[in-house]
């Protein structure tokens, strides 16, 4: 119960510190710490990061989603094929899909043609791997849960009963 | 000219809120803690099953009382919440907005001479429709050492033989105080003993934040001579949509079902499509948006601890009530000059009644870092005063 509340918490800002943590769930300060480094430990919460808008940045950045089918070997699952593709630096996701094919990686670069010399150099020429398909990101509307182009506004009036 | 105006109304003051919001509207970069609506959009579902509605042509008028599928959402829902069956065909009206419905109640039950039962401090409607419906509003200062709840005593010391109805706003606007089934026992017991009506505004039912939330309806011998009013603006945050509903015998919704039609007709068919989806599938919104608002509570709880402000807890709606009588100054002196000095506005108590004296209304239906610049203005607010 107060993991889940910690987490459903977090999980829209990690930056909210152990005390206002704490005060918000109505629990005490080291009752949270003690149950936060435990999720650490336990590997439910695996990191914090920060959700950046790098269109905004003026920094070029490229995402694709790959569409990957593999074919598997006698002995061999989608977890040694799917280890082989995540240990690249530049894949910043991996997932096994149902249907069509089977797995989603995303991959991130500087330019459209960094991201194509990976899928072609190194995706595409792996033992297993029969096809790709990439799809370039035009443009994040939505991104974990957060609507990236609007800014809240307040436009209820300023005082009302 | 012969005067166009009738006396009744004549003697209507304007809400206290409304002056203080013409100061705040001149005020251009004031934040404000001073809104009684959820700063929650109202759940996409619900609005799509609006626009839905809208886009299939529904726009027309429904029966009076409203889409038979939302009449018995709302009895389903009520069955579910508080365990107490209603005839949606009989006793079930949908309103425009709670407000409505508490007038028409007042309407449809209120002689002339009638002394109704206003506790207070309290939503600021209750003692104009009275007044417009002829009787005559009997206030029942509520203290802060009981929580700014009613309790039976009060209760007693109010009632004479012109009584008729006593009005229970809780979850209450503007202290955020409840009522527990023990309270409401006791009440009960005063009510029928006095063979009186009550009218019970639970807009903000879903606004608890203690276990068990219990209505004066579920108390034995009460559901018979109760108004049962909620609506969909404070738990679904849908305060534009106006729409409410209200419960009650057969006797007394048949003559409010009256005022209604010839004064309202029906209350909005689009908001009343959306509704039926809110109560169809909006429980987890309900969760979402409460557990937020109770986080807010206990922050700003912890704050005002913090800077020594005296507030009594409170575990409904989404309000605090701190006390500001140690400085030395009026609720309104108090906000004009926090408005002034930090630009933050909030509602003097006295908005409420006069026995709000003393008090302060700061809502937190907005988000915890909003909460934070404006509680740290207070902080520096009250620490300039206590120099």
């Amino acid at each position: 119960m107060l993991r889940e509340e910690i987490l459903t918490t977090i999980e829209k800002n990690s930056r909210v510190d152990v005390h206002e943590l704490a005060v918000r769930l109505g629990s005490e300060d080291g009752v949270i710490a003690e149950e936060m480094s435990r999720m650490e430990e336990e590997g439910v919460i695996c990191g914090y990061h920060t959700m950046i808008d790098w269109e905004k940045t003026g920094m070029e950045k490229v995402t694709a989603l790959i569409e990957v089918r593999v074919t598997l070997q006698r002995g061999q699952g989608f977890d040694g094929i799917a280890e082989r593709i995540y240990k690249y630096p530049e894949v910043k996701s991996v997932y096994l899909i149902s249907g069509g094919y089977d797995l989603l990686v995303t991959i991130e670069g500087r330019s459209i043609k960094e991201v194509s010399s990976f899928v072609h150099t190194k995706l595409s020429t792996m033992e297993n791997v029969l096809s790709t398909s990439t799809h370039f990101i035009l443009k994040k509307y939505k991104d974990h849960g957060t609507i990236m182009a609007k800014k809240y506004e307040d436009e209820r009036q300023m005082v009302t009963p | 000219m012969r005067n166009p105006l009738n006396k009744k109304v004549e003697t209507i003051k304007p809400s206290g809120i409304r002056k203080f919001f013409d100061i705040v509207s001149e005020m251009k970069d004031a934040i404000s803690l001073g809104v009684g609506e959820p700063d929650f959009d109202t759940p996409w579902h619900v609005r799509d099953e609006g626009i839905y509605s809208l886009e299939k042509g529904r726009t027309f008028y429904t029966s009076n009382s409203g889409l038979k599928d939302l009449k018995i959402e709302i009895t389903k829902y009520l069955k579910r919440k508080l365990d107490v069956s209603y005839d949606f065909n009989t006793e079930v009206m949908v309103t425009v907005g709670g407000s409505e419905g508490i007038d028409a109640a007042l309407r449809a039950m209120v002689d002339p001479g009638d002394e109704v039962l206003i506790p207070r401090p309290c939503y600021v409607s209750y003692d104009p429709c009275t007044v417009l419906a002829g009787g005559v509003p009997v206030y029942i200062d509520l203290k802060e050492e009981n929580e700014f709840r009613l309790t039976a005593r009060e209760l007693e010391e109010a009632i004479t033989d012109k009584t008729k109805i006593l009005i229970l706003p809780f979850p209450n606007n503007p202290t955020g105080a409840i009522m527990e089934r023990k309270d409401l026992e006791e009440i009960a017991k005063v009510v029928i003993e006095h063979d009186l009506f009550v009218i019970t505004d639970e807009i903000y039912c879903e606004l608890y934040y203690k276990d068990d939330y219990t209505s004066i309806v579920q108390i034995p011998g009460m559901k018979e001579r109760t108004v049962y009013i909620n609506g969909f603006s404070k738990s679904y945050a849908m305060t534009g949509w106006r729409l409410g509903y209200a419960c009650a015998p057969e006797v007394i919704l048949k003559q409010m079902l009256k005022i209604h039609q010839f004064a309202i007709m029906c209350a909005p068919t689009t908001s009343q499509y959306a509704a039926i989806e809110a109560l169809k599938n909006g429980e987890d919104d309900v969760k979402m948006m409460r557990d937020a608002y109770d986080q807010r509570r206990r922050f700003l709880m912890e704050s005002f601890k913090n800077m020594g402000l005296k507030c009594f807890e409170p575990y409904g709606a989404f309000y605090v009530f701190p006390c500001i009588k140690e400085f030395g100054m009026t609720s309104e002196e108090f906000a004009t000059r926090f408005l002034e000095e930090e630009k933050v506005a909030v509602v003097p108590g006295t908005a409420f009644g006069d026995c709000g004296e003393g008090y302060l209304r700061i809502s937190y239906a907005y988000s915890i870092d909003n909460l934070k610049i404006a509680i740290g203005r207070l902080e520096k607010f009250i620490e300039k005063l206590r120099k």
